[in-house]
């Protein structure tokens, strides 16, 4: 189980501030950018029909479409 | 007697010059329809639509694309995320000959007849034209027909001849805004040098795909002057994307475009190059939603991108194809792309 403590659009904290932005951004045309346990920019490759998300501590995640 | 000229309607001038005729709007006949009234934006449409199909027909081509080397990119395009000069998240990434095979099947399966392999560089060195070139081949020995576009950034003579012989049919180079505008987007290269690659992709035979980002801070003026630029061109292919406020890039803090501009905007390109692939491309999520797509499509727009961009994501393609269907829109076959 992922623990998500940094929003993986801005990178910043979850509980600081306000992140509707950014999960809009999200949910729309974003793939996350930052590793949602440690906030490392992760190495990103958006393909056709998905993405890929690489953090060097946490491994990779990917989109289930 | 003949009406005053400011009475002569733009509209009425654009159904008999580029309906009947086809011939392109003038720079001042575009800066007049972007200036129309929003509740002239439904006639506007139509009419773009009708033109579109006296000159273009019914068909919709469908393109995939996908980056083969994403970020890390010495320029400074102000709206690119992938500019190695701003601080955005974007990460280098390159996608290996694996990678690229897939998405080209994946591309090849939503029915799309374009691929286009596209990568964050100024221009093109040895090692990523040999990863073309064996990308390339690895999309062939996998049994894949699909039609390959390459975006590369600006080449030589010598790389030009390079990717006609790997059958690269088509190049796309935007030149992103109006010539007066762009020393404001970029400052590490120039219109003039977008300009000469196009010529030479011309010259040698592949076709140009070229284009630009509506909403960089542009006047309607200078997307009047930038419609009649890409018309001077005679570009195949005109992909029409608008401005995603990326973070970190010096436009971050832009506004989208909005749904009425776009559509004008849409409108007003179509009536500008009545001959040309207008596709839909980057942003049009973020500034139609579902709704203002399907205005596009019946405004002027005879191409889109399905499935992901870049470095953001667009909708499932699926929802693109349902989306023709349903416009009883017939997709573009390989066949009659040859
Ligand atoms: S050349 Fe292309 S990848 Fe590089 S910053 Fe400009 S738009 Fe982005
Ligand atoms: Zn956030
Ligand atoms: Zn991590």
């Amino acid at each position: 189980m992922i623990t998500t403590v940094y929003c993986s659009f801005c990178g910043k904290e979850e509980a600081d501030g306000d992140h509707a932005f950014c999960r809009q951004r999200l949910s729309m045309i974003d793939p996350p950018r930052y590793c949602g346990e440690c906030a490392r920019r992760m190495v990103v490759q958006v393909t056709p029909d998905g993405w890929t998300a690489r953090c060097s501590r946490h491994g990779e995640t990917g989109s289930a479409r | 007697m003949t009406a005053a000229p400011e009475q002569i309607d733009v509209l009425d001038e654009a159904r008999e010059q580029v309906l009947e005729r086809g011939v392109g709007l003038t720079e001042a006949q575009v800066l007049k329809v972007l200036e129309l009234p929003d509740d002239r934006i439904p006639e506007l449409l139509a009419l773009a639509h009708e033109v579109r199909e006296r000159w273009c027909g019914p068909e919709v081509e469908v393109e995939g694309i996908v980056s083969l080397k994403t970020g890390g990119c010495p320029e400074d395009c102000h709206f690119c995320s992938q500019s190695g000069q701003f601080p955005s998240p974007v990460r280098s990434a390159w996608l290996d000959i694996p990678g690229l095979v897939r998405a080209a099947r994946q591309t090849r399966d939503t029915g799309a007849t374009e691929f286009c392999i596209v990568a964050a560089v100024r221009g093109p060195d040895k090692r990523l034209l040999s990863q073309v070139r064996d990308g390339i081949k690895a999309i062939r020995a996998d049994g894949n027909d699909i039609q390959i576009a390459c975006s590369l950034g600006m080449l030589t003579q010598e790389q030009v001849d390079e990717l006609v012989a790997m059958g690269v049919h088509r190049y796309n180079h935007n030149l992103e805004t109006a010539r007066s505008h762009f020393p404001n987007v970029v400052t590490t290269h120039s219109w003039e040098e977008r300009w000469d690659t196009l010529r030479m992709i011309r010259d040698a035979g592949m076709e140009v795909c070229c284009g630009g980002i509506i909403g960089m801070g542009e006047t309607l003026a200078q997307r009047a002057e930038f419609a009649v630029q890409l018309a001077e061109l005679e570009p195949d292919e005109v992909p029409l994307n608008f401005l995603i406020p990326n973070p970190g890039t010096p436009y971050e803090n832009y506004p989208v475009v909005e749904g009425a501009e776009a559509l004008r905007t849409v409108g007003a390109f179509r009536l500008a190059l009545p001959r040309t692939i207008l596709r839909f491309a980057g942003g049009r999520e973020l500034t139609f939603g579902d709704l203002g797509a399907k205005q596009g499509m019946l405004g002027g727009i005879n191409a889109i991108i399905v499935g992901n961009y870049l470095t953001n994501l667009g909708r499932p393609a699926q929802q693109d194809l349902d989306m023709l269907e349903e416009l009883s829109m017939p997709i573009k076959a390989l066949s009659q792309t040859l």
